[in-house]
């Protein structure tokens, strides 16, 4: 067994093991944690495999991006946990269903590729993956890939209309205008007499 | 126009440029600072620090026991007893100064008809308890017999004014 | 590692390499309690103060002393804290600005690791450093913790956006994600560095800026150091944490800003190149990019002195409405300028 062998195992093991815990904590907070975990140690799985721009991607995205945003949904909504756990039952035996799904079809793709000659190693590619997967993106797949591009455009306007609304009679700050206020705008110095005031 | 102006100033980091290089002034600036334990600022005549209870040169104790000093306290830190010595004088058996209590306004030296309550330029007594801070007339008198030559100067430089 | 262990054998290799990473951890702490006097200093001086001066000559050994008050102090965990959570924070903050260092090239061949993704690993790495805080702001059940956790999650995601598009136009100079290329392809003198580099210095400048301003904004340094703002919050997310908890939350900042530093020097300023030729000896090139990282560990301070601190509103602007769509374009324009007149060849 080499160093790669026990790399393997161990990450898979964390990766397996937190996966269990994201849906066993009973503090969404802590399952949040565990996910993150889980992505770290799929990213590590990630690199055994030699896919290291992928890794990246992976932690850049998933765990520096999209789980900080679960984690401040979860923290401030601060979730009532027995509430939670009381329809848990009603809708046990659909989660199981999905889950067997899954799986059935997890297993249905590995029996079918295993055995036959297929690796779950891509076939080495030239230079770095980084440039490997460029290239794929940019030729192959180049009209697809602008697609989704597009479609999260559209999410992210559409995001942005049911967010915005323009209400009347809200006090603005402009903090370009408070930048280019200059001291002539802001200050006039008068030269109060003694015993007559401010006119 | 002015918006442009604005912008260009902003882009080209004008006003990070200009404080940059005030802060480079003072960078190489005397410090001011004052090396505290090693050196010491110049105190004020009028400085108030500790007290002290003062004696005539021949060693009677100033205190006539009149209480002015315990009745204008705004902080109520000083506690007088008395009663007449043996000689027929009237002395206090009891003054204590609660250093906690005191915010060292100056009203007990300024209501003391004979100079016997001061405030010394002593600022340096810090304690490790508490309890080292209720002074009571023996440890102000040691303080008066302690700081007399620097107090007698200070009210005498301090004289004309009052 | 792996190298090493290929080169001398599983047992010397490997205690080779763990040789190395602890020469690298020790270089890194004594570095980091110079440049935490330093950072005093510099401020001290701006405001005509002498700064630290007792402890040592000069007060050189400040830090030092400083450890050892964090190290002997009580810890003290506030009843109502998440235990595993809190005590986790400051050790995951701690680990990850060590853990960033791996890929970190310090001098010609000298690195522990040289990945073929090592922007990324650094761009990966930093923007993990932003769950030591978060957790440990939550795990603190209070407040002010809180707030300032979530204000500096908000800052640090927002300006990692604008890191990133920097970092691309770096990339798109250089056509590689490793960082030993990037800092060979300026090796030709000050006029190959890719903030000078002719003719892309107009957007390569800028982007210097930016990016400077970014790492101010990502490490949580004045002028954007919201999450801690005093008048605020106290301390922000440090506010429950003590003694040695304390001191790793500060380490780890700190070393974070040593490694941003260290990340404009390569980036930017042609590494462990000197301003008018190529250096080749492994020593001579440590001392050089040292010197840089100080260089621009100075300017650090010196915004730390002469800036005040941004609003939070002004600081979510400057991040989305003004380094956002710069960036943006930048990366554009350069990708325009390489598509069509070919990388620059720097560095000949």
């Amino acid at each position: 067994m080499g160093l790669t062998a026990i790399a393997f195992y161990a990450l898979a093991a964390v990766a397996v093991g937190a996966a269990l815990a994201v849906i066993s904590a009973r503090n969404p907070v802590h399952s949040v944690l565990f996910l993150i975990l889980t992505f770290f140690s799929t990213a590590g799985l990630f690199v055994l495999l030699g896919a290291e721009f992928l890794a990246m991607l992976l932690v850049v995205v998933y765990v520096g991006a999209v789980a900080v945003l679960f984690l401040f949904v979860v923290m401030m909504l601060d979730v009532n946990f027995a509430e939670l756990k009381q329809g848990f039952l009603s809708y046990m035996p659909l989660g199981a269903l999905i889950g067997l799904a899954l799986l059935a079809e997890l297993v249905l793709v590995t029996s079918a590729t295993h055995g036959q000659g297929h690796s779950a190693l891509a076939p080495p590619v030239e230079g770095t993956n980084a440039l490997a997967i460029g290239r794929v993106l940019y030729t192959d797949y180049l009209v697809l890939f602008q697609l989704s591009g597009l479609v999260l455009f559209v999410a992210m306007i559409g995001a942005v209309v049911l967010t915005l609304r323009k209400r009347t009679g809200v006090k603005r700050q402009s903090v370009s205008r408070q930048v280019g206020r200059t001291r002539k705008q802001a200050v006039e110095l008068k030269d109060v007499k003694s015993g007559q005031g401010l006119s | 126009m002015s918006r442009i102006v604005q912008a260009a100033r902003g882009a080209l980091l004008l006003d990070f440029v200009g404080a940059f290089a005030l802060g480079m002034k003072y960078f190489f600036r005397r410090k001011a600072t004052v090396n505290y334990p090693f050196e010491k600022n110049a105190l004020s005549p009028r400085f108030r620090g500790e007290h002290a209870l003062r004696r005539y040169a021949n060693g009677e104790e100033r205190c006539i026991a009149c209480k002015l000093c315990e009745a204008i306290c705004p902080a109520q830190a000083i506690t007088i007893e008395a009663e007449p010595r043996v000689d027929g004088s009237r002395r206090t058996t009891r003054y204590d100064i609660d250093m906690v209590k005191c915010i060292y306004c100056g009203f007990c030296q300024e209501a003391c008809p004979v100079d016997a309550i001061v405030e010394g330029p002593n600022f340096e007594f810090s304690t490790e308890t508490r309890e080292e801070l209720y002074y009571d007339k023996e440890r102000l008198l040691s303080n008066g017999d302690r700081w007399e030559r620097e107090i007698a100067k200070n009210l005498e430089l301090d004289a004309p004014y009052r | 590692m792996a190298d090493l262990i290929a080169q001398y054998g599983p047992v010397w290799g490997f205690w080779l390499g763990v040789g190395q990473i602890l020469a690298i951890m020790v270089m890194l702490l004594l570095t980091l309690a110079f440049i935490l006097l330093f950072d005093r200093k510099v401020w001290a001086a701006v405001q005509m103060r002498k700064g630290p001066n007792v402890v040592g000559p000069f007060g050189l050994f400040q830090s030092f002393a400083d450890f050892i008050k964090f190290v002997v102090k009580e810890i003290v965990i506030p009843a109502g804290a998440n235990k595993t959570v809190f005590i986790l924070a400051p050790l995951l903050t701690f680990t990850l600005a060590f853990a960033a260092w791996a890929v970190v090239p310090i001098a010609p061949g000298w690195v522990i690791s040289d990945i073929n993704v090592g922007i990324l690993y650094l761009f990966a790495i930093s923007s993990l450093g932003v769950y030591g805080i978060i957790m440990g702001g939550w795990a603190s059940n209070s407040k002010y913790p809180f707030l300032g956790s979530l204000r500096s999650a908000a800052q640090m995601v927002s300006y990692e956006v604008s890191i990133g598009f920097v970092i691309i136009t770096v990339l798109l100079l250089v056509g590689s994600l490793n960082l030993t290329t990037i800092v060979d392809n300026q090796k030709a003198g000050v006029w190959a560095w890719h903030a000078f580099a002719w003719p892309t210095v107009f957007i390569m400048f800028p982007m210097f800026v930016i990016f400077f301003i970014s790492a101010l904004a990502e490490t949580n340094r004045p002028p954007f150091d919201l999450p801690e703002a005093e008048s605020e919050l106290v301390a922000g997310y440090q506010v429950e944490y003590s003694s040695t908890p304390y001191l790793l939350f500060m380490i780890g900042e700190y070393l974070n800003i040593v490694l941003m530093c260290a990340m404009i020097s390569i980036l930017f300023l042609g590494g462990w190149h000197l301003p008018w030729g190529p250096v080749e000896q492994p020593f001579l090139g440590f001392l050089v990019l040292y010197a840089k990282i100080w260089l621009v560990f100075f300017m650090f301070a010196m915004v730390k002195a002469i800036v005040p601190r941004y609003r939070y509103d002004q600081l979510m602007r400057l991040g989305w409405k003004i380094f956002l769509p710069t960036t943006l374009v930048a990366v554009a324009v350069l990708a325009g300028y390489v598509a069509y007149n070919g990388r620059p060849v720097i560095g000949g």
